[in-house]
């Protein structure tokens, strides 16, 4: 019956010359690149504009000049400085917490393999949920963290509404729910590193710091740096978690690049500096991205060379 | 519906039988009060249809509506079925919190989008969508017989509201000028004054405070007075709308503005002023002393919650939220009371700054016409009735309404001092700002500034001569000062 079926309607096979077929398979990554490439030129002509929707008749080519008022511009700098401060802290604190509980959780244990998917909550809340959670945890009236605040004695401690402990709050909520995510990457480069050097290491009675120095960070440092490169690329853009609680007050406190950018053009409809504040970002990340990129690679090859 | 049930809401629309007659009647005849309340309104729009107008020249046509999630939407809503009725128009909508509500209109006018024909504004907003060629000058079609009802009745809108949403476009031109295109029609407003917890009030021997020192004095005095609560709640968040509501209210009462146009047409910052100085010194250590702890992340929603809750003992701020919580679930339902302020000791009266919810017609719309059928009905007299008797559509933007006993009573009954302090303090309530395109931009920076004077970051004085420059400095850039 099949047969008779075939015979009926005879297969066609669509055919792709040799010559043509590079160009067919890499179609899709080329589609991707325009979709990317057409917002961020886009951006980039914006950025050299003196756009704002509110006047549109004073659109006009300024060139340089949006980026050039930067340099006399106080709050960019604020803003340069706030953000860096977030990102670096952040990061950095994740980093110790999300290391320190990978090795605690290193031992293949149904506990320890419990605990970890538990310490995966965070990451699965969205973070402008988080933000507003531990707003109402913080809330000076009945938010329970301020609570416990007041038994330890800090009595007006007012989290994010100060411009003194903004920048601390708003950064124990992003280390609340990213440290997990360095935990699980680093979980997971610990337990699949060699386990020779660690047996040979035990044999010979190395102490523990020595091995932790000398056997599992350089072994780990791969991981880590990549572990680094993705919070940081994330950190240095944050804007959920800081609108959510502030909208980037007190006064200038917490002003970052993306809070800024996103004010400017949706309440100022400044486009042509705002477009300029994302293509600094863009920059920003760019720069950090390649020095973690370029070292990641020269260890990868120092390790091949070693092996 | 049957002609019993007609016959009865029709004596009752020509005056011959009372409301509680005809509550009676439909109850007798298995009626509830809100069905009956939108029969009523059936009834309004039946004379409506009869006043020679064409209201199916559109007939079949579908408006699309952006609306911003609020209880005027809600009235809108209720009633929309007689305007179905009315025209043989389709209206579909789509409603969006607040939070994302802005965001949401510029995105879709920016882009030149043709899918909404009407949307829901605030005058602030058109100083931004008007000269940007996104929204229409209205005046077009009202000043239009052929397509606005003869019963519209435009100059039934109060004056002050009318002009606020009318500007030339010219940076610093005053609103409501000769020149001035009409860019929304209001359909609500809020005025700024004091909402105050009378229980509080009355239990601590507290009076109303008339000048910004009494309320400096009642604040604390209350907050000592509470135990865990606050004096006064205003909004405080890094927001142009920190500075609209109360704080602006108070600023205007003392003659102060925030620009100065010159006779060349450029503007120049005016809050650092000798009297703003010390308006913003008296302001700063009112919050200091008896406001919110966390009053740097305040919203409208902040200050309102607070006081419904018995958090705060007053509020200067919209008078609808004292209205809104007032009632509902609030812990201090009835609790609430309310009065005019003027901050200047030496004024006659509230000058309180406004915030209208009004509508305007996207310039992208295919449906200009029949989207003007919409608006002229969601802003006419007999919606505003409806919306005032049946809902809460509070403040109406029309004197009729204001003049309509039933909605006076209906205020009185549940709202003590409400009427009142609207009628004291509408004639000389307006838009206080100066219209300007940068004028997003310069109140954030101004509410910055306000939160670091707050924090003691910096002096008032210091802090407002830094302003000025500031302010000053963006307004060259855009060719304004």
């Amino acid at each position: 019956m099949s047969d008779a079926t075939h015979s009926g309607f005879p297969k066609r096979r669509f055919k792709v010359s040799r010559r043509m077929l590079p160009y067919v398979l890499s179609l899709p990554a080329l589609l991707v690149c325009i979709g990317i490439l057409i917002p961020f030129v886009t951006a980039v002509l914006y950025s050299l504009q003196r756009y704002r929707l509110s006047q549109p008749w004073a659109r006009k080519w300024n060139w340089g000049e949006n980026y050039w008022n930067f340099l006399s511009d106080d709050s960019f700098w604020n803003t340069l400085k706030v953000s860096m401060t977030y990102a670096f802290t952040t990061v950095g604190i994740e980093l110790l917490l999300g290391l320190g509980i990978a090795l605690l959780l290193q031992k293949r244990t149904k506990f320890n393999n419990f605990v970890s998917i538990m310490l995966l909550m965070p990451l699965m809340t969205a973070p402008a949920l988080a933000a507003l959670m531990w707003k109402l945890m913080t809330n000076p009236g009945f938010g329970i963290l301020s609570y416990f605040a007041g038994l330890l004695g800090f009595e007006d401690f007012n989290w994010a509404s100060d411009p003194q402990t903004a920048m601390l709050t708003v950064v124990i909520v992003d280390v609340w729910v990213y440290t997990p995510f360095i935990m699980i990457l680093l979980l997971a480069g610990l337990r699949s590193l060699p386990q020779q050097p660690f047996e040979a290491a035990a044999l010979d009675g190395v102490p523990r710091w020595f091995v932790f120095y000398r056997i599992t960070l350089p072994m780990l440092t791969p991981f880590l740096l990549t572990a680094v490169l993705f919070r940081m690329i994330e950190s240095i853009q944050q804007f959920d978690i800081i609108y959510a609680m502030t909208q980037g007050g007190p006064g200038d406190a917490l002003t970052v690049f993306q809070v800024e950018a996103y004010l400017n053009f949706f309440q100022s409809t400044n486009v042509g500096r705002s477009a300029a504040l994302m293509m600094i970002l863009w920059a920003i990340t760019y720069f950090l991205s390649n020095i973690f990129i370029k070292n990641w690679l020269r260890l990868r090859e120092r390790q091949r060379g070693e092996a | 519906m049957y002609d019993k049930e007609n016959k009865l809401i029709d004596s009752f629309t020509a005056g011959k039988i009372s409301r509680r007659e005809l509550l009676r009647g439909l109850g007798a005849m298995g009626l509830s009060t809100s069905v009956a309340a939108v029969l009523v309104n059936a009834s309004a729009t039946r004379a409506l249809a009869q006043n020679g107008f064409n209201w199916k020249a559109h007939e079949g046509t579908t408006v699309r509506l952006l609306l911003n999630q609020h209880p005027y939407t809600d009235a809108l809503i209720a009633n929309l079925e007689n305007f179905k009725a009315l025209t043989g128009m389709n209206v579909e909508y789509d409603v969006f919190p607040e939070d994302v509500y802005f965001d949401k209109v510029t995105a879709t006018l920016s882009s030149g989008s043709s899918e909404y024909d009407a949307f829901m504004t605030g005058a602030y907003m058109t100083w931004t969508y008007g000269p940007a060629g996104w929204v229409e000058d209205l005046n077009e079609w009202i000043m239009d017989d052929t397509k606005t009802n003869p019963d519209y009745n435009w100059e039934d809108v109060l004056e002050g509201v009318r002009k606020s949403c009318a500007w030339s476009g010219v940076p610093g031109a005053a609103i409501g000028s000769d020149d001035a295109k009409q860019w929304c029609i209001p359909m609500a407003y809020e005025q700024n004054n004091l909402t105050y917890n009378k229980r509080i009030f009355d239990a601590n021997g507290l009076s109303v405070p008339t000048n910004i020192d009494e309320l400096l004095d009642t604040a604390a005095a209350a907050k000592a007075v509470m135990g865990g609560g606050y004096g006064i709640g205003v909004r405080g968040s890094r927001s142009w709308a920190t500075i609209h509501p109360g704080f602006l209210s108070g600023y205007a009462n003392f003659g102060q503005t925030d620009l100065t146009v010159g006779s060349d047409g450029m503007l120049s910052a005016a809050m650092n002023t000798a009297v703003s100085k010390e308006y913003h010194a008296k302001w700063v250590k009112m919050i200091q002393d008896s406001g919110a702890p966390d009053w740097s992340t305040h919203t409208w929603y902040q200050v309102g919650t607070d006081v419904g809750a018995g958090k705060s003992a007053m509020m200067f701020d919209a008078d609808i939220l004292g209205y809104f919580m007032n009632g509902g679930d609030n812990a201090e339902a009835g609790n609430l009371a309310f009065s005019g302020f003027a901050a200047n000791p030496e004024a006659s009266a509230a000058t309180p700054n406004i915030w209208i919810w009004s509508m305007s017609m996207s310039r992208f719309s295919q449906n200009k016409d029949a989207t003007w059928y919409f608006m002229q009905w969601v802003t006419g007299p007999e919606h505003d009735l409806f919306g005032a008797r049946e809902m809460d559509l509070v403040n109406p933007a029309r004197s009729s309404v204001w003049a309509d006993e039933m909605f006076r009573n209906k205020l009185s009954a549940s709202y003590p001092g409400y009427v009142e302090m609207h009628d004291a303090s509408a004639p000389g309530a307006s838009i206080k700002f100066t219209p300007q395109p940068l004028f997003f931009d310069l109140t954030t920076e101004w509410a910055e500034a306000m939160q670091k004077m707050v924090a003691n970051e910096i002096p008032v004085d210091e802090g407002l001569d830094m302003l000025a420059e500031s302010v000053n400095r963006q307004l060259a850039e855009a060719g304004l000062h």
